[in-house]
């Protein structure tokens, strides 16, 4: 039962990851357009368009603008959303080249359409971890200390992945939780407890993280038991593929994991 | 309370006694008026002259901006209206729809305190004074506008009104109901105790409802008496258009009043100073040519400004050295060969005209 | 106001309902017309149609189904309720008394009509929340929070769907006639007696109606409800919340739920159509 001190931690990591991202820029200055994977024949161009899952906004946006710089005359474009909404856009003809869900369930959406090109691959993954009122107040140190009377908790509905997790968690622990409200989605969760409405919630690290003092993060045990993982794929309709290929692995590479590790996120 | 309304007050403890003063952005009200318990009193003025603004004031809708408003001794002005013994007729009634008349009579009782039994009984009692006893059950959408009519005077004085107050209660009427309530609401006023002052723009709903006149234009007291004083004596165009006579305003020298602008008129009375002259349409005689044998000394070129016919008879308005009036029969009309822009010669008795002192 | 048309006789009322109408429509008229009610009924129809008919029954016998629906019909009525006894008197100050900026009193009225519902929902929170303006000292006094509560569902719903019945009743009283009032007020009448014995009765169908857009709207109240109460079934989750829900990884279930939440509004309209809205 430990409580990360994340905010000592989070200062070491910030600092770590602008180091790294110095690291990053001088070697594609030096080297050039020959570091990623994807260009092995010819140099990616146009535009990638990128369906992510919203948890990965910050962290993708920063990999866009890397892989700008990488190639020059490549454009990456955005559409973050919920992993089901992006996967039944997707299946309904959406022109995207790659699609990272936020869970290997959505990304099944997709697979079982016959719409990705290949096998996906996890490139991160995310875990839960109880988000507190700044300070933590209520001195919660466990999921168990979650069921205490009196204590205003609020879960992810289980039609969403970071329900579906909490609730593994949970029976893991064999715990008996009834929280004051089952939200829609993750970030709807951090809110009540950013606006001090409840007093704790259960979401992913990168929540946590991305909420920055607003929220204290308790790490749990039982987390392990629900670990989510984040499938990438190239599409099949892709209509840039070559330049989707390039994004894809520097998402996976190491300078890719460590701006997504900065943001809360697993290695695979 | 200074002296002078002490003085006041106690001359006047009965009836009413008003100086409404209302100021609008255009317009001033500034009319006296007084009445003595059970005298019907008409307002009687064109559109726009301020009549229903008197009585909106009366009634308590209007604010005054200064002046008084006494009823029998008390002091209204600062009275709610729901708190004033006053009934108002509205001009179209404004029966609530949703309520019987039944109801609509009663609703006066019971907002001054009856039960809902006793506010029936009570309107019962007024609906069959007003022969509508049958009717009572009925909605107002389904009454004739006479019928409605007689409703909106039972509900306006089955609260026991010390005034009663009617705005041009017959103008939305049809002509031949209007002849049969104008008799019956004559009826009603003559039997009510209290003062009654109506508005009008009629003056046959004034002469024949009214003990009273008053007649006001442009928020002002222009002249005020009995019916039949006023008919013979009008001293403002609007009064003598209402009574149907030539009106003209002159200075008198013996048995000749000269116009301040325009010709003299000869008449029998003698005067002296300012004063008017007035003779009725049907006094006058038209020629197409200038009559030789005539003893007329009223004789004037004029000429046909318009025709209308006016009952039986053919009305022609004429302009020329004397702007006037004349009634003449269709025979006599075609004979002369009438039309707008024809020349006419005008002449007029000295002992059908009318002078008095202006 | 049933008796406008019971106390007239039928031969009137058949004449009205076809008064002013023709049996011809120009071009120009009718195309757009058409073009317009297919739209709006398409997905309607889209939504019969691929409507999991077979698997409906089961679908629809679960416990949470009928809850979600009670909770749902509850709400909205005590929304309705809610807006009625603070929305007339508020249409009734709009339209008959003048005070300082009453244009702009106005205008904030109907701004929950074009703030989005979740921004509602959180401006609630920042309001009624347990950390709110004013829900911080409802919490420290009276020990009452609304946020997660049933009270919160209507509260939320109340807030949005207010707005329909107090420009509703509005436009009603504009229309009336003040003099009404003012002769109650001549036979003895307070303007309070005046406006419950005479003006409510003459603006009961506009009321009616408003009340009617008011339920409707709250029926179908999602946003501002999840982002103000969340969402627990059988406390706070109303049938919009729980097609959402649905939705996430069962879009057959959420189309069963709605031709439930469609049926039972549809009836409820037709219903009331029939007793209150013809007369206005």
């Amino acid at each position: 039962m430990t409580r990360s001190a994340h905010r000592t931690r989070r200062i070491l990591q910030v600092a770590g990851a602008s180091g790294a991202a110095l690291l990053a820029l001088s070697a594609c200055s030096s080297s050039g357009p020959g570091t990623g994977a994807g260009s092995s024949s010819a140099k990616p161009s146009g535009t990638v368009t990128v369906f992510a899952a919203a948890s990965l906004e910050e962290s993708f946006k920063t990999l866009g603008k890397q892989f700008e710089k990488e190639h020059p005359g490549t454009k990456v474009t955005f559409n973050f959303g919920g992993s089901d909404t992006l996967a039944a856009s997707i299946t309904g003809g959406a022109p995207a080249d790659v699609f990272a869900a936020a869970s290997t369930k959505t990304m099944a959406i997709v697979t079982d359409k016959q719409d990705a090109a290949g096998t996906p691959a996890t490139f991160v993954r995310n875990q839960l971890e109880i988000a507190t009122l700044p300070g933590n107040p209520d001195r919660i140190s466990s999921l168990k200390d979650l069921t205490k009377p009196g204590l205003k908790v609020v879960l992810c509905d289980e039609s969403v992945p970071c329900g579906t997790a909490a609730r593994k968690a949970l029976d893991a622990g064999g715990l008996k939780l009834t929280p004051v409200s089952y939200e829609q989605d993750v970030k709807s969760a951090l809110t009540k407890v950013e606006l001090k409405e409840a007093d704790a919630a259960v979401v992913y690290k990168t929540d946590v993280r991305a909420a920055g003092d607003k929220v204290d993060g308790v790490d749990f045990p039982e987390s392990a038991e629900a670990v989510n993982d984040y499938p990438i794929a190239l599409l099949k309709n892709a209509p840039n593929p070559k330049a989707a290929k390039a994004f894809m692995a520097l998402v996976r590479s190491a300078e890719g994991q460590k701006v997504l590790s900065r943001a809360g996120f697993l290695k695979p | 309370m200074t002296d002078l309304d002490g003085i006041t007050t106690s001359v006047l403890t009965e009836g009413l006694d008003a100086h409404l003063v209302v100021d609008r952005a255009t317009f001033r009200l500034d009319l006296a008026l007084t009445a003595a318990p059970g005298e019907v009193v008409a307002l009687l003025g064109p559109n726009g002259a301020g009549k229903t603004t008197a009585l909106r004031a009366l009634a308590g809708l209007t604010p005054l901006t200064s002046g008084h408003l006494r009823l029998d001794g008390t002091r209204l002005d600062a009275m709610p209206p729901e708190s004033r013994p006053v009934g108002v007729v509205f001009q179209d009634y404004l029966l609530f729809p949703h309520l019987t008349a039944l109801d609509n009579v009663a609703f006066g009782p019971r907002c001054r305190g009856a039960n809902k039994a006793e506010a029936r009984v009570q309107a019962a009692v007024w609906l069959d004074r007003m022969g509508l006893a049958d009717h009572a059950g009925a909605k107002p959408r389904r009454l004739s506008g006479g019928q409605a009519q007689r409703v909106a005077v039972a509900r306006a004085l089955a609260t026991g009104p010390r005034l009663l107050l009617l705005d041009e209660p017959l103008a939305a009427l049809d002509a031949r109901t209007r002849l049969e309530v104008r008799a019956q609401l004559r009826r009603h006023l003559s039997e009510f105790e209290a003062v009654a002052v109506l508005v009008t723009h009629d003056p046959l709903d004034a002469m024949v409802l009214a003990d009273r006149l008053v007649v006001v234009e442009h928020g002002h007291v222009v002249q005020e008496g009995t019916p039949s004083h006023i008919a013979r004596h009008p001293r403002t165009d609007y009064i003598a258009r209402l009574v149907g006579l030539n009106l003209y305003r002159g200075r008198a020298e013996g048995h000749t009043v000269r116009l301040d602008a325009g010709p003299a008129i000869t008449t029998t009375e003698e005067l002296s100073g300012p004063a008017f002259v007035a003779f009725p349409p049907g006094a006058v005689t038209l020629y197409r040519d200038r009559p030789t044998g005539s003893s007329a000394r009223n004789l004037w070129r004029c000429e046909v400004a318009g025709l209308e016919t006016h009952g039986d008879q053919i009305r022609a308005d004429l302009t020329g050295e004397l702007p006037l009036t004349a009634d003449l029969t269709t025979v006599a009309a075609a004979e002369l060969d009438l039309h707008p822009g024809a020349p006419v010669w005008a002449t007029v008795k000295a002992t059908q005209t009318h002078a008095y002192p202006a | 106001m049933t008796d406008t048309l019971e106390s007239r006789p039928r031969r009137d009322r058949h004449r009205d309902r076809h008064r002013g109408r023709t049996r011809t429509a120009p071009i120009p008229l009718l195309v757009p017309a058409l073009v317009g009610l297919a739209f709006l009924l398409l997905p309607l129809i889209a939504l019969l149609v691929r409507a999991p008919w077979r698997s409906l029954p089961e679908q629809l016998t679960s416990a949470e189904v009928w809850e979600a629906l009670r909770l749902s019909l509850l709400c909205a009525t005590a929304a309705t309720v809610l807006s009625l006894v603070v929305g007339v008197p508020l249409a009734w100050l709009l339209a008959r008394t003048w005070f300082p900026g009453r244009g702009f009193v106005r205008a904030l009225v109907t701004l929950p009509l074009v703030l989005p519902p979740v921004v509602g929902g959180v401006a609630l929170l920042l309001a009624f929340g347990r950390n709110g303006v004013i829900g911080q000292w409802l919490d420290s006094w009276f020990g009452i929070t609304l946020p997660f509560t049933t009270t919160g569902v209507v509260l939320a719903e109340t807030f949005v769907a207010m707005p329909f019945l107090v420009i509703s009743v509005e436009g009603t009283l504009r229309a009336a006639d003040p003099r009404y009032e003012e002769a109650a007020t001549t036979l003895g009448a307070s303007r309070f007696t005046a406006f419950r014995r005479v003006t409510l009765p003459l603006i009961a169908p506009g009321i009616a109606a408003g009340a009617v857009l008011a339920w409707a709207r709250a029926l179908g109240e999602f946003g501002a409800t999840i982002t103000f109460a969340g969402n627990f079934p059988g406390r706070t989750q109303t049938m919009p919340l729980a097609v959402y829900l649905a939705l996430q990884n069962d879009p057959a279930a959420a189309i069963a739920l709605s031709l439930v939440l469609l049926a039972v509004s549809i009836a409820v309209l037709a219903a009331l159509r029939d007793r209150w809205m013809t007369a206005s």
